[in-house]
């Protein structure tokens, strides 16, 4: 049986490596797959720890988190199928006409 | 009948609630005109009840307090909607009521088609109210409600035919002039009450007792209240709104601006006559304000040729005659004055209506002329009217300014009563020329145009009772030397008893024996028919009319008063308003602040909004930052 830490860090470095990727790349592309990397580390947590306590509500929630997850990929590459129609692009800091 | 007393002012209300809510439906102008009559013919019977029955009282009781509710209450201070029903307001309510209810008849065949008719007769209700309202408070703050509510009567009757321009300017006029006297009223009133915590008048007359004769506070709240009557009753200086007052309709200047509304500053320092008797000063100056009104007035009406403005500057000289009484403290001469006066001017408005509406609205003297045979009834009670002003025995008029000329010489002695004497002759004088050139010589109007014709029977026959009235309206005081009662001396005594008493000990006065009162009389008679006979002569005969020059001018033109006012006042205030409050405070001050601060505001906003650079990824990381700082601070901290 492996602790319970090992899953926790392992979901940490998957969380962390999702915001950083948010943060510091261009394409747009990659920052939707770095926001699923980190709902995919938040699930990693519940099925760690609904393991861990003997309780299956942990994992009916990662199948919900999975649901929207999948429902959000679809829209959000809707939109960036629509932006780079509009602009030639998908690079993120080149998208900034929301402002002054 | 004093139990139903609250119907004398709750039935005018209701007659304004229904003309002024209903009055466009119903339409017929014969039911408007009843209902707005009947409510005010049924409070003069209530009246005339209500006096029968204070006669059968001892003269001591003849003075009913009635509580009707608690009108505001705040801490200690309580003003309730009570009437105080004595022998002067009951007199007054006649007067008002009794006038009143002719005069709404009247109009009826005056206002005949007009547009506004039920408008008309629903403003005419609500003036009714507020007028009792004033005179039955005993309350000034309920007086004062009636005070404005006859104001702005006023303001809405003068400027009733609103589409001619200077209409509402008259009536602007009007009402701005009378706020400068309201603001003396308001001020006695807060005097009053910081003094005496009370507004009611008769605890107030029951507080004075403890002051002195000519004690300051007492002469700052008199002559404060004076300047109030001066505006209402149109004395100098804020005499010249009332001439111009007469661009409303004819009936209203009757009912209005000379029987009721402007008598209110009369009755007011009647009402409170002790705290005049205690202050000296303040009865000379309403004295002097009245004599200098009288001749003032008097003199302008010499010259005028509006038939309308002509009555307008006599009553202003005869409302001086009643400010003259009043300074002499003779009280009851006043309103016997005041009585008569609103019988035969009444009477003198309503018929100038008459001969206008004959005339095809020609208000001009000088374009009538033998109108005599054309408007019989007009012309007689027209004439009845101008003697009984010109105080020709036995008619009204007479007796009340006889008695004003009899006090002046009791009171101030020979000197200051010849001056009376000779504005009483002016009026004479000036009445006559304008009876000559109405109804004597040859007609001066364009005679294939213009058919004069006797007015409907609904305008005649109020000319006709108030023609009975100024002839028989002067018995009720008639001078002791004549061996008869002062009937209405003995009715008003109890109300004028302490100030006269008040005065006697000041001043004590010996009265004349009956032989000067006879002389003086005598001579009151002669100067009133010189006056007649001259103007008579002058201008039966006369066909043509030169312009004005020299001294006449300046009568004709009302001594430039308006125009000193405006260079004087109005000009000033303009001036002041434009230059100064309106360019230099309210622009640059007020906006200068507002606008200041606002572009202030601005340009913070356009350096701090730099922040906002419109890439997702710098709101991320500062929120990442903030998420980290937390979890940093529960962590560590």
């Amino acid at each position: 049986m492996i602790e319970i830490n090992y899953y926790l860090i392992v979901s940490a470095i998957l969380f962390c490596t999702g915001v950083i990727g948010v943060l510091v790349r261009r394409n747009a592309i990659v920052i939707f797959m770095c926001i699923e990397l980190m709902l995919n580390a938040i699930n990693l947590t519940f099925v760690a720890f609904s393991s861990y306590m003997g309780n299956v509500n942990g994992q009916i929630f990662v199948f919900i988190v999975m649901t929207v997850a999948a429902a959000e990929a679809a829209v959000g590459l809707a939109i960036v199928i629509a932006l780079f129609r509009n602009k030639e692009s998908v690079n993120i800091d080149e998208i900034n006409i929301l402002k002054w | 009948m004093i139990n139903s007393f609250y119907l004398v002012t709750l039935l005018p209300l209701v007659g304004f609630l229904i003309n002024g809510l209903l009055g466009k439906r119903i339409k017929n102008e014969k039911i408007v005109g009843s209902i707005s009559t009947l409510a005010v013919f049924i409070p003069f019977v209530i009246g005339v009840l209500t006096f029968f029955e204070m006669l059968s009282m001892s003269p001591e009781s003849r003075s009913i307090l009635i509580n009707y509710y608690n009108w505001i209450t705040a801490g200690s201070f309580t003003v309730n909607y009570a009437y105080l029903i004595d022998p002067l307001s009951v007199s007054l309510v006649l007067i008002v009521t009794g006038i009143g209810t002719l005069i709404h008849i009247y109009s009826i065949g005056y206002m005949h088609n007009d547009p506004g008719f039920a408008k008309f007769f629903a403003f005419l209700n609500l003036f009714i109210f507020a007028m009792l309202n004033l005179i039955l408070a005993d309350n000034l703050l309920l007086v004062f409600l009636g005070w404005e509510g006859v104001g702005l009567c006023s303001y809405f009757l003068i400027g009733f035919w609103y589409e001619k321009k200077f209409t509402g300017e008259a009536a602007k006029k009007a009402f701005v002039i009378n706020r400068i006297g309201d603001f003396g009223f308001m001020l006695a009133m807060f005097f009053i009450f910081t003094n005496f915590n009370t507004l009611e008048i008769s605890k107030f007359l029951d507080g004075l007792s403890v002051y002195q004769v000519g004690d300051t506070l007492l002469l700052t709240i008199s002559l404060l209240l004076f300047l109030g009557a001066t505006g209402k009753s149109a004395q100098i200086p804020l005499f010249v709104w009332l001439p111009d007052a007469m661009a409303g309709p004819t009936p209203v200047s009757a009912l209005i601006h000379a029987a009721t509304m402007v008598t209110a500053g009369v009755y007011l320092i009647a009402r409170t006559s002790l705290l005049y008797a205690l202050s000296p000063v303040a009865s000379q100056t309403i004295f002097f304000i009245g004599l200098l009104t009288s001749i003032v007035a008097a003199t302008i009406a010499l010259k005028q040729d509006d038939i309308k403005k002509i009555l307008a500057y006599s009553t202003v000289s005869q409302l001086g005659f009643m400010f003259i009484a009043l300074g002499t403290g003779a009280y009851w001469v006043a309103v016997f004055h005041l009585i008569t006066h609103a019988f035969f001017k009444g009477l003198l408005f309503l018929g100038s209506g008459s001969v206008i509406h004959g005339m095809h609205e020609e208000q001009n003297i000088l374009k009538m002329g033998g109108l005599k045979s054309k408007m019989k009834i007009t012309y007689i009670t027209f004439l009845i009217g101008s003697l009984a002003i010109a105080g020709i025995p036995p008619l009204s008029g007479f007796f009340s300014k006889d008695a004003i000329v009899f006090e002046t010489y009791k009171e101030v002695g020979l000197g200051l009563m010849i001056v009376a004497l000779f504005a009483a002759g002016m009026t004479a004088f000036y009445m006559f020329r304008m009876v000559t050139l109405t109804f004597y010589g040859k007609p001066r109007y364009d005679e294939t145009k213009v058919h004069p014709h006797e007015s409907p029977a609904t305008m005649t026959i109020p000319l006709i009772i108030l023609a009975i009235l100024s002839t028989f309206g002067g018995f009720i005081g008639i001078p002791h030397a004549f061996g008869f009662h002062t009937y209405l001396k003995e009715w008003l005594d109890p109300i004028f008893f302490k100030a006269t008493t008040v005065l006697q000990t000041i001043h004590p006065v010996e009265e004349p024996t009956y032989t000067t009162e006879f002389l003086l009389i005598g001579l009151a008679i002669v100067t009133s028919l010189i006056g007649i006979i001259w103007a008579y002569k002058i201008y039966s005969k006369k066909e043509k009319f030169e312009p004005a020059s020299g001294f006449g001018k300046v009568l004709e033109n009302k001594y430039y008063v308006d125009e000193a006012y405006d260079t004087l006042v109005v000009e000033p205030i303009k001036k002041t308003s434009e230059g100064f409050l309106w360019k230099i405070f309210d622009i640059k001050i007020i906006d200068g602040a507002v606008n200041g601060i606002a572009r202030y505001i601005s340009n913070i906003g356009f350096d701090w909004r730099k922040l906002q650079t419109g890439v997702i990824q710098d709101y991320t990381t500062i929120s990442v930052a903030g998420v980290v700082a937390i979890i940093l601070y529960l962590l560590f901290i």
